[in-house]
């Protein structure tokens, strides 16, 4: 009564949540690409596209697909063994103790005429299933807590998932191990299946059941009358051994009923075993429920992932559902950390204290992004900047163990939130390569935006780069700017300089310029002669600073040993610091 | 002889041909190429932004190679350049040294600074030697005219880099010779290609691209030879960007110098990722001599 209310309570939270999250796949809107697509075509365009791939040559993609990574995860194998072994061993087992144990009455009866639970192979089966899984969590713990893999965190999600497994099993193996040590379940079984009544044979079953098998009981301790026990297993044999094995077959559940001797009477009298059923009966249950919410949900996101991916092809998917598959893809993600030790910029968060830059962290980052939640500006400002800061080498997406095409996600999300209009200093860095060969080929809205808001951001801070005439009303000298420069022992160089203006004159920007300064504002000469004279308005706000080509021809070529391009570069990282910490409050008022 | 291969990030996603054809080229001449797969990004396109995030992206890869004992070879001027750097900045103040290597120390990495960091050309030219790519070349190209560009952040600031003379190299026109290519002269051969500004004044970039892709063709160039992923990309992609946009013809394509050499070498072209380019190099293979 109690496991069949519980179970079709938890089976109609999951539908209804099932079909919540998958509808959210439909709505989500990621990137521009999809702001404009209505959920109805989405969900037309899905089942096209479905269709049309079973019924095609595509199909076969997909069975190898399907073998190979769904079940078998090669690509968890190729990226690191042990995980391998651990995932497995967890998958493998649970998914093996759901079909023949959790739904027993369902497949194991109808595959077996002569099921029971307390016959082998199943009762070594079970046990065997449930130590894969102990022994894969052990090695999860191993990796998180002791072995500590660089970059992987650990969140609420990853802690949930772990216990809920955890106390499923050891629930189920306690669980069994109570049971094989209970007197009263002993008992009751004798009742039930032996047929005995003679109080002898009684004596001689239960003593040979306690010598042999672990049950303790009130009544029979050794040492044992060696006549006695051989009746008692003539006894087994007739009325007990068809139905039931040997309980040492439940390895797992007959090394607790053996721990736990001792105290094994006082467990029995307390019903423990039966607090334990229900305590597996309801973690399963919360499992259950609660599965389309939980990292565990990606069982189903994460092989559609890997399946949707091996068939759709960049440029040739119908939009629509490249923007159904983005939502689904932040559902697949489960958080394994995989993408973030292997990022090439991953080594940034040692210095840059912002988890967006992470990319198995930006995942939940965008899951709030998509699914409309309040974020503020400082929130807002550090998810930009985790998506820009990335060299867009797709190693992430080639070595996430569910295929999550990982990169085309960080470029659209970052699209979305640069067309916001909150200004992203790292548009004006070698960063933008990618997005600028990318102009053509995909959906850029407004590509020069961006970099006009950049370069806005910096002149609203520079004041005296306003103003119209020649000379510049006598300015104090800003110390803290000037002794700032001194990332590296070149930038001090600038002190040097003698305005001979060789760099200008070598400059391939400069040159290509009728009337430069018009165009850059300050020359390289000029603005070393702004550094010497601690004017930080003219030093950050001329284009010149952002138009450098870094091509060192400056440099090489001062007679004073000037680091000019070097110069450049720590007025650029000072300028980026200074100007980011003043663009918030401009995004408050957004 | 053996390096740490270090290849980028631009390379693996969006060059595969320049490291194909380096690899087979470099088997061929019996170089050894050791794959570190915890290499990350050289910190180039960090520098705008933070000093200290360049310094630990580099000083990182460099402990790495350090902890194997292999000198780095780059494919990248780029990267070439940012970890020279690096390891230049480290060595000469000993307190960055020491505060990058506390951030290390965590992975069981540290920077000694033990190691060389090679450009692939520098390879060619000083470990294997001329003489013994000579050895190698099968089919030597007939009337062939290259204009070689040598790429900023391999020559400059030659205090740091040393890769070659920075105002009048011949390093790469030796090894463009070697194939039986005649490497022209050409005023604009130092100058930048323009990419680090692509996506940042996409106008100013193309600019100063254009400008050395008419110079080329003035001097008489048949190809450009580019021995950068980004130099390299600028010339094809984003040449054929340029084309489109500013109606021109008659476009000054570029190869990749182990592209060259592998042809001249008799190495498969598939292997060489020759259809790879953007702007076809259709033409170039009827130059080798039988």
């Amino acid at each position: 009564m109690f496991l069949s209310v519980s179970l079709y309570i938890a089976l109609a939270i999951f539908g209804l949540s099932l079909i919540y999250k998958i509808f959210n796949w439909f709505r989500y809107k990621i990137g521009i690409g999809a702001t404009e697509i209505s959920t109805s075509t989405r969900f037309i365009s899905a089942l096209k596209g479905i269709l049309s791939t079973i019924f095609s040559a595509k199909i076969l993609i997909l069975l190898k697909i399907f073998v190979l990574d769904v079940l078998f995860q090669l690509r968890i194998l190729r990226e690191d063994l042990l995980r391998w072994i651990m995932h497995i061993f967890i998958y493998g087992g649970f998914m093996l103790l759901l079909l023949m144990h959790a739904l027993d009455k369902y497949i194991t009866v109808a595959l077996f005429d002569k099921y029971y639970s307390t016959i082998n192979p199943f009762m070594f089966l079970r046990d065997l299933f449930g130590a894969l899984v102990i022994f894969g969590v052990a090695i999860a713990i191993y990796r998180r807590f002791i072995l500590k893999v660089p970059r992987l965190m650990t969140n609420a999600m990853d802690l949930y998932t772990i216990v809920l497994v955890a106390v499923i099993m050891l629930s189920g193996i306690f669980l069994e191990g109570t049971k094989i040590a209970s007197y009263s379940d002993y008992k009751r079984m004798v009742d039930e299946y032996s047929g005995l009544s003679d109080a002898q044979e009684l004596r001689a079953l239960e003593s040979y059941w306690v010598k042999e098998f672990g049950v303790v009981s009130p009544h029979i301790k050794a040492p044992f009358d060696e006549k006695l026990i051989e009746q008692g297993r003539q006894l087994h044999e007739s009325s007990c051994a068809e139905c039931h094995s040997k309980p040492q077959w439940a390895f797992t559940g007959y090394g607790v009923a053996k721990t736990i001797r001792r105290i094994a009477l006082g467990i029995d009298r307390a019903h423990l075993p039966s607090v334990l059923w229900y305590i597996h009966v309801l973690a399963c249950m919360v499992g259950l429920a609660y599965l389309p919410f939980s990292k565990m949900f990606h069982t189903f996101a994460s092989a559609l992932s890997l399946l949707a991916n091996a068939v759709m092809e960049k440029g040739k998917s119908d939009p629509a559902n490249v923007a159904t598959r983005q939502a689904m893809e932040l559902d697949a993600c489960t958080h394994c950390g995989t993408c973030s030790l292997r990022c090439s910029v991953g080594v940034a968060f040692d210095e840059i204290r912002n988890i967006n830059i992470l990319p198995s962290e930006k995942i939940a980052s965008i899951r709030a992004l998509a699914s409309n939640k309040r974020l503020s500006p400082e929130q807002l400002r550090d998810i930009q900047e985790g998506v820009y800061l990335c060299t867009n080498c797709y190693r992430c997406t080639v070595v996430c163990p569910v295929g999550v095409n990982l990169q085309d996600l960080w470029f659209n999300v970052r699209e979305t939130l640069l067309q916001r209009g909150y200004p992203e200093l790292l548009v004006l860095s070698p960063l933008s390569f990618y997005r600028g060969l990318m102009r053509e080929e995909t959906v850029l809205r407004d590509y020069q935006k961006p970099l006009i808001r950049a370069r806005e951001a910096i002149a609203a801070e520079c004041e005296l780069m306003r103003t119209k005439e020649k000379a510049l009303p006598l300015t104090p000298r800003d110390r803290k700017f000037q002794d700032g420069l001194n990332l590296s022992a070149q930038a001090k160089t600038f002190s040097v300089c003698f305005g001979c203006q060789t760099c200008t004159t070598v400059c391939p920007v400069v040159a290509n310029y009728d009337h430069p300064q018009e165009a850059l504002g300050l020359l390289p000469h000029q603005i070393m002669h702004a550094c010497g004279l601690g004017i930080r308005d003219l030093a950050f706000g001329s284009n010149m600073l952002w138009d450098c080509l870094t091509c060192y021809q400056c440099q090489e070529q001062c007679p004073q040993g000037v680091c000019v391009t070097d110069v450049f570069y720590e007025l650029k990282n000072l300028a980026v610091r200074y100007v980011r910490e003043r663009t918030l409050s401009s995004m408050e008022r957004t | 002889m053996k390096f740490a291969l270090f290849l980028g990030c631009t390379i693996p996603a969006r060059l595969n041909q320049y490291e194909s054809s380096s690899r087979a080229v470099l088997e061929k001449l019996g170089v050894g190429l050791i794959d570190i797969r915890e290499f990350n990004c050289c910190g180039y396109p960090l520098r705008n932004i933070d000093f200290k995030v360049f310094i630990l992206s580099s000083a990182r890869n460099l402990a790495l190679a350090e902890k194997k004992n292999l000198n780095m070879m780059t494919l990248c001027k780029c990267c070439y350049g940012s970890l020279k750097k690096a390891d230049y900045l480290m060595k000469e103040n000993p307190s960055l040294q020491k505060e990058v290597n506390a951030i290390l120390e965590k992975e069981g990495l540290k920077h000694e600074g033990r190691i060389e960091i090679k450009h692939l050309l520098a390879v060619l030219y000083k470990e294997v030697g001329l003489a013994s790519i000579k050895e190698k070349i099968e089919r030597p190209f007939k009337g062939l005219k290259i204009a070689t560009h040598y790429g900023c952040h391999a020559l400059r600031p030659s205090q740091v880099v040393g890769f070659d003379n920075p105002v009048s190299p011949s390093l790469f026109d030796q090894l463009v010779e070697l194939t039986g290519a005649e490497s022209i002269d050409w005023p604009m051969k130092l100058d930048c290609c323009g990419a680090p500004l692509l996506g940042v004044n996409d106008e100013l970039s193309m600019d100063l691209t254009v400008k050395k892709l008419l110079d080329g063709k003035k001097s008489g160039a048949d190809y450009l030879c580019a021995a950068c992923p980004y130099c390299h990309i600028q010339f094809d992609t984003v040449q054929k960007m340029i084309l489109s946009q500013r109606g021109m013809d008659h476009p000054l394509p570029s190869i990749l110098y182990p592209q060259l050499l592998g042809l001249s070498m008799g190495i498969d072209k598939n292997l060489l990722g020759l259809n790879m380019n953007e702007i076809s190099l259709k033409g170039i293979e009827e130059l080798l001599s039988q």
